[in-house]
Parts: structure tokens; sequence; C-alpha cells
């Protein structure tokens, strides 16, 4: 079981898209994907833009690759330091 | 790789944390998984973190006191045998082999298309709040939100805490319905307090009966939205927008396993076991009713795998819960203006973008999947096969592996899987 | 009641092949079927297009059935994924290799386009094949397509040229000069072709059919594809081995990006279950030729019922015993490529016509016989 957070906030350092984004620990990979320029985590078949939808794990909208990992669902994803997401938008 | 338990758990929510911790404390090996990072399940989601909830907070330690190990990021993707899960795990891959399960897969939204809903920052209701839990930045952004039902309000209390803007608050449901629920919470304290709470909080939002989304507009995201209010058209510039409209369970994982479903539902036996021995089922997977259902069933069932009496008013509570769950569900059910907002352009099925006009000629969810590729992708048709039920009244087909898209590799079956039942000590 | 030329019944692609041969030569039609069109045994097949040289009868309607796909193949719709791919039969061993000589002279005796690829050509052509393979044998105009929306192109096309399309509708009983639907409806005609796969035996109690049960594995979109249809030379020993399961390395690639991999047969399974145990073994050996397969992301995995005959060649013709029915039936896992000969075959005699192949290897007269009946009927 996971400890109880101390009131300072403890910050991580991921890269979406090679972007660096700082953001509290337990921010959602698709929490920080709004931090980028813009909150699209693919294209769809005829290169339109989608972003996050359910937030649940259901929908696939926001798969990427990350760590190496493809189809990764970046909303049950725990941001992590050095964390490398490449989403396929 | 494998794992044995006694019992195995399937979703941490209120409904499996309760069966597990019952069923752990009195002696049981329980294994619980879940596709989250943490326990909680949706409606708990961060509380491991924050404990902000009284509830969340007494259930989540009296988990981790009790016993039951946890799986977080475990997907159930296959059930080769009878009492043996293939799971899949980051980039790894395990079978459990069970004594017992309780399935506690919880719910989804129910999504129904409109012109615009493809674009991002349009999210589902409780999907929007999920993502504000878990970090989407708020402060100066405006939210329009439209759906149905206690978790409009839930949402805007919590974009609300996070220093968004609710700008709206549309709700699906006629005057008439929407106010003989909200006179009924009277028979749930519990209801009614968390109701009282939340619109306290919320007393300056623009809320209205009879209003829904027509269209979501913007280049690349969102920009504003079109809403239809009491037969009038109003446009609002915004951020996001959080739109569905009410809860379906999921069942794929009980229908993979074989048990019956009737009206949405798993059937279940006053023991909460399925038609399929040794299997149960709570919470959501009963019909919509949420935590206090979630609780007490996932108690009940998990005292019943343990083979402990239960408690006379542990039923009673049950039996009142189911009440309230029947008058959710007639306030949730979307209005026929819902389903003709799609145009023949709009998509129905995001994986594969099947717009509506490729269903033409359909007759059914086999022809519509065969023809034009619906709920071929890689959500299975989770979204827009619920979606398509509303719509069209076509039910969904038979689940078989993989439930959810999996690596081969996981859908492998591991030679030991065959062998005797071996606690792991 | 309502009259026609010809009803058939069944559905599938071989049912929708005849109806659209049959309108396209002005005979009223009836095409009733009782699910939806291709939604049967038809939508779970790989939906290959080969060119197969185990007897001479089963090399002249593969080949001629796969010519005639060409000619189809630019008025078909895009959905219906036509990819003439090719296909490689995948040598192991030397031995493999050594029978690769036969099948050449085989194939080029019936006019079909074949080339043999050495171990250096083959590892040029499909980078992602595991090491060791001796070489291949490329039969150059095999195709692979969609085929649920191939049977219902047909089925649209003789709907437009006036036959009538009947989904959702059971048929209870075959008389002479009539088919009987469950609902009590009776559709006359003067004749009655029985295209119904492996439901057949049910509405003509004694045809040599049975289930063969195969499983299918499909992945998700973006997985690295091959680029023709691949298939292990060890699946001829397998494929006929009418004793117990079997498995056998058959990957398709897809115009969508995604992989197609089979195959099993269980002799006699008729249940629709995947079985856990014999996917094991298929993904097993499908892992031995594609070392990367693990890896790959599943999307569905589902079974289908292959319409079996003793000697692996279709009914195809008049009932030896019933004038009035026709059977075009028992395809076993060749359904979608002979659909176009096979549509041709009947409808040429159905019409009195001579055909392009001789048609008599495949006449339902070679079980039906006499003493076949008299089991039948006991």
């Amino acid at each position: 079981m996971r400890e109880t957070a101390s009131k300072a906030v403890t910050l991580v350092t991921l890269r979406i898209n090679g972007r660096a984004v700082t953001v509290p620990v337990g921010t959602s990979v698709a929490a920080a994907l709004a931090m980028t320029d813009s909150f699209v985590s693919r294209a769809d078949l005829s290169g339109r833009p989608r972003g996050p939808l359910c937030g649940m794990g259901v929908c696939f909208e926001c798969r990427a690759t990350i760590d190496g990992v493809p189809e990764v669902l970046m909303c049950l994803t725990p941001c992590r330091e050095d964390q490398e997401v490449v989403t396929d938008a | 790789m494998r794992e044995a338990c006694d019992l195995v758990v399937v979703g941490a929510g209120p409904g499996g944390l309760a069966a597990a911790c019952r069923a752990a404390e009195a002696g049981l090996d329980v294994l619980v998984l879940d596709a989250q990072p943490e326990p909680g399940g949706q409606v708990w989601r961060g509380e491991a973190r924050k404990g902000t909830n009284r509830l969340a907070r007494r259930w989540l330690s009296r988990f981790s006191a009790s016993g039951a190990r946890f799986r977080p990021g475990a997907r159930v993707v296959a059930a080769p045998e009878p009492g043996v899960l293939l799971v899949e795990e980051g980039s790894s891959s395990f079978a459990v082999r069970y004594g017992r399960a309780v399935l506690a897969t919880g719910a989804r939204e129910r999504f129904l298309p409109f012109p615009g809903w493809t674009l991002p920052g349009v999210l589902g209701v409780s999907g929007l709040q999920v993502l504000v839990k878990d970090g989407l930045p708020m402060r100066g952004k405006r939210v329009v939100l439209a759906g149905t039902g206690p978790l409009l309000l839930a949402a805007a209390a919590t974009i609300h805490a996070h220093g968004g803007e609710v700008l709206y608050i549309a709700e699906q449901a006629s005057a008439a319905s929407h106010w003989s629920f909200a006179l009924q919470l009277w028979r749930h304290p519990a209801k009614l307090l968390q109701g009282a709470l939340m619109s306290a909080t919320l007393i300056s939002v623009p809320t209205s009966t009879d209003a829904w989304v027509i269209a979501a507009e913007g280049e690349d995201r969102v920009e504003s939205v079109r809403l239809s209010v009491r037969g009038r058209e109003e446009q609002l510039q915004c951020d996001y927008l959080g739109a569905a409209y009410g809860l379906v369970p999921n069942l794929e994982v009980a229908r993979l396993l074989g048990c019956e479903t009737s009206a949405g539902a798993v059937v279940v036996n006053e023991r909460l076991e399925t038609r399929v021995p040794k299997v149960h089922a709570v919470g959501e997977l009963l019909g919509i009713g949420g935590v206090d259902q979630a609780l007490v069933t996932g108690e009940l069932a998990g005292l019943v795998a343990a083979e402990q009496p239960i408690p006379i008013e542990m039923e009673r509570t049950w039996h009142r819960v189911r009440a309230f769950a029947a008058r959710l569900a007639l306030h949730d059910a979307p209005r026929a203006e819902l389903r003709r907002l799609a145009t023949p352009d709009t998509l129905l099925c995001r994986c594969e973008d099947v717009p509506m006009s490729a269903l033409e000629g359909c007759q059914n969810l086999r022809e519509a999947r065969l023809y034009a590729r619906l709920g071929m992708g890689a959500c299975q048709g989770r979204t827009c096969g619920t979606a398509a039920q509303t719509l069209f009244g076509w039910s969904g087909e038979d689940v078989r592996p993989p439930c959810l898209p999996a690596r081969i590799g996981s859908l492998r079956l591991p030679s030991e899987v065959s062998s005797t039942h071996t606690r792991e000590s | 009641m309502s009259a026609f030329d010809c009803v058939i019944v069944g559905g599938g692609i071989v049912g929708a092949a005849l109806a659209d041969v049959l309108s396209a030569d002005g005979v009223s039609v009836a095409l009733v079927e009782a699910r939806s069109i291709g939604a049967g045994t038809t939508a779970c097949g790989m939906g290959h297009l080969v060119a197969m040289d185990d007897n001479a009868a089963e090399l002249a309607l593969t080949s001629w059935s796969v010519s005639l796909w060409r000619e189809l193949a630019d008025g078909l719709p895009r959905t219906v994924e036509y990819d003439a791919c090719g296909t490689l039969w995948l040598a192991a061993d030397d031995e493999e290799m050594a029978a690769v000589s036969a099948k050449v002279a085989n194939y080029r005796a019936a006019g079909v386009r074949v080339e043999v690829l050495d171990s250096a050509a083959l590892y040029e052509a499909e980078p992602a094949l595991a090491p060791g393979l001796v070489g291949a044998l490329r039969v150059v105009d095999d195709a692979v397509l969609y085929p649920p929306l191939a049977a219902r192109t047909f089925a649209l096309r003789a709907q437009a040229r006036g036959a009538r399309l009947m989904t959702g509708c059971p048929v209870r009983e075959l008389r002479p000069g009539s088919v009987v639907l469950s609902n009590g409806d009776v559709l006359t005609a003067r004749h009655i072709v029985l295209a119904a796969g492996v439901a057949s035996p049910s509405l003509c109690p004694g045809l040599p059919i049975s289930p063969r049960k195969g499983h299918l594995l499909i992945t998700r979109r973006g997985a690295p594809v091959v680029h023709h249809q691949l298939v292990e030379l060890g699946y001829l020993k397998s494929a006929h081995g009418t004793d117990g399961a079997s498995v056998a390395f058959n990957a398709q690639p897809r115009v969508t990006g995604q992989l197609l991999l089979g195959s099993s047969r269980q002799p006699g399974d008729a249940t629709r279950e995947v079985d856990a145990a014999l996917l094991e073994r298929m993904l097993k050996r499908a892992a031995m030729f594609l070392p990367g397969l693990d890896g790959l992301q599943a999307l569905r995995v589902w079974t289908g019922l292959r319409p079996a005959t003793p000697d692996g060649l279709p009914l195809l013709g008049p009932h030896p015993e019933k004038p009035w029915l026709w059977l075009a039936c028992g395809h076993e896992g060749l359904g979608i490529t002979t659909a176009t000969g096979s549509a041709r075959l009947v409808a040429d005699q159905l019409l009195g016509r001579t055909s392009a192949i001789d048609a008599r290897p495949y006449s339902p007269a070679r079980f039906l016989t006499a003493s076949s009946r008299e089991t039948a009927h006991a």
C-alpha cells in the first residue's frame, strides 16, 4: 500500500513527445497531456485530432507509447520521473 | 507466471474492496486485480493518496490492513478454463488460479454521439472529473457539463474545487422526472446529505433540466458548444465539455466467464452468485446503484465467499439501496431527442471511424459489425456498442477472449496453469 | 405465395455469388437467408483466394475460381479489401522444399503462375520470418479479401437486378417445387438450390457434410505486416488429417494494417467456444514462424465451422434422388475461394450450358448413391 503523501508537493518531470513537463506526483499522463500545447492524444484514420474521452481505460482514445511499451493508456498511467511518452498524434 | 488464491476480486472500487476486506478478514487468501495504479475504483480515484473522503479513507485503510494482496495495473484478458484468469500487467502477464471470484468491474459512462463529440476537450462527465482528480489543470478553465443525474453535480463540485469555472449544467431529464427523483432522496439520508453539500458549493452555476448539448464546435479542440435549453438554443464558449448520459455496467468480464445477463445487469441469486458456480457479482454489475450498493453487496459477497453468516441488517440495507437504484435508472434514461443529434457524418464508432451513414441498411449489431466495422477497433465496441444499443436497440454480441486488446503473449497459457492448486506461501 | 425460377437457400458467399450469376442471366431469384448475408461461416473465414493442388479436381476449381475473382476485382467496392498479395508456401526443411518441384509442375500445367524462392529470396521478401526456412513457393495471383462484404456485394447486385433478398428468414422445409419458411410462408420455385453450408444436412438429411471447427486471431491495426499470405507447407499434412485436432501456421496481411492468424481444425466439433488449449497450440505454431508474434496486440479471437465433405471437394449439382433440388454446399475451407467457380458450375448446369471446367468431380452423385441413402434413412 502507498504511504499517505506529505503536505509538500513532490514534482516529477516527464517528456511528452520530446517536451519536458513538470507535474505533481500523482498526476496521470492523460492529465499531464493538457500541459503541453495541445490536448491531442492521437490522430484518427483521416488524420483528425482526438483527445482523452473516458478517463477510465474504456475508450482507448488516449493510447500512447510509454517508456517503449506501445498501446499504453495514458489515463491509467501515473507520471514518473524521466518517463518518455510518445503519442501518434 | 502464476498466482493462486482462494478468492480473486476483479476491480478495486468500493464493491471489490468491501468483498476483499470481508473475505480476507475471515482468513481467505485474497487477490485483488485492478487496471488502475491505486485501489479505490473510479469513485474513489486518487483517495489512496489524498484521503479527503472519510468513507473512502476508512475502507482503504481497512483494505490495507486486511491482508488481501493488491495487483495494480492488472487487466483480465481471458478465462481459458473455469477457475483460471489470464491477466496482463504492464509489459508482462500472468495466470491466476482461484477458488472463487467476485466480479466488481463497476461501470462506464454512456456516450451518445453528437456533432463534434470527437473533438479533443470533449470528455465524459465523470471522465472529465477523474482527469481533474488526476491533475488536469482547471484554474481559469471554462467548463460546460451535459448529462444526467447526480454525476453532474459531483463532477461540477470537483471542477469547482480545483479552480475551474462551470459555466452551465445541462440536465437532460424533464423537470417533472428530476424533481420527483430529488424528492425521493429523503428516503436515502446519505444521498440527501451528499446532494446538499454539492449543491451548496454550486449555488451560482446556471442549471437547467430539459437541457442537452446539440453540438461541439472548434478547429483542433472544442471552442464552443451549442445547447438546447427548454426548447431554446444557447451557445457558450468553453475549454472543456463533459457530456455523457448516466452509467452502464462493465459486463465484459462477467460475460467472458459465461455469466448470464438480463436487462443490462448480471443475474445473481440471493448469495450474489452468478449462474456460473463460485463466481459472484457485486456493485454496478447488478444495475447502477452507486457506492452504497457497491459496499453492501461487496460485503455480502465477501462473507459468502468466506462462508460467514450474513447479518440481517446487511440484507435490509441491500434491499433499501436497490430501491434507490431503480429510481436512478428511471431518472437517467436518455430522452428521445438525444437519439437524433448525430448527423450522417457524425462518427458512431470512434476507433474505426464509422459514420452514422455507413449503417444504412444494417438491421442489427452483427450486420453493423460485419458490413461497416462498427465496434471492430481497439475499444471492442465498449463506446459505440452502448450507444448503438441506446440509439437502435441493438443488443451486444458474445464476449470472446481477449476481452480487452492484449499482447498475443498474454493469451498464451503458462504451462503450469493446468497443474493442481498450490497455495503460494 | 411467391413464385421464382430459382430459390437459393443460404445467403453465405456461395449462395450470394450464385444469386449474382443467375440474376445476371435474367433468372428470377429469391435468396433466402436465416440470419444476415455473409454472416455465418463466410464471416468467420480468412478470406483467402488460393489455388490449391491437392488433387486435379481441387486445382481445376480453385485456379479457375481465383481467375474469376481477378476478373471481378475491379468492380468490387474498396471495402471488400481485395488484395492480390500472393501466397508463399513456406518450406521448413529440404524434404518440404523437394515437394515444391512437384507442385510447380502441377500449378504450371493448370496455367497458374508460380515462382520458387530460395532462402535468400524468401527473407528478402519476408524479413519478419524466423530464420532457418529453406525456401518457398510463391503462387503469384492468389489474393485475400473481406468475405462478408464480398457476399453482401453479390447479394446487393442481384437485388439491383430484381432478385428478392430475404434475410432473417429461416427455412423449415424443402419440398419438390417449394420452400417452406419457418413463418409458414411458401415460396414456389422451378429450381431450389441448397447453399446452407454446415446447416445443409438439417434441410436435406443424409448429406455427407460435417462441421470442422477452426480458430482465427486478428491483431490491432499497425501490426508489423507481412507482405504475402504465408502458409507452411506442413499445412497440407495437418489439413488432411481427419482424426483429431490439428494446427498449422497461416498468416495474412490485411489492407487495414492488421495481421490475421490461423489456423486450427477440429473435425466433428460444432461448438462455438474458443478452445484455449488449441488456441495455445495454434499460437505456439505461429510464433515458430513469426518470432515477434507474442508482442503484437491481439484484438479478437473467434471460431467458425467449415462444412467438410469426406473427400474435401464441394457438392455442386443436382441431388441424384431429388431432381428438383440442387446442391451448392460442402466447401470446407475453400468456400470463399471457390464461390465464383461454384456459382458458375451450378448456374451452367441449371441452365443447361457447358462449363469452362468439368463439373463431374463435384457431382453429389459420388456420395448420394442408393446405399448411402439407405444409411441416411436408417
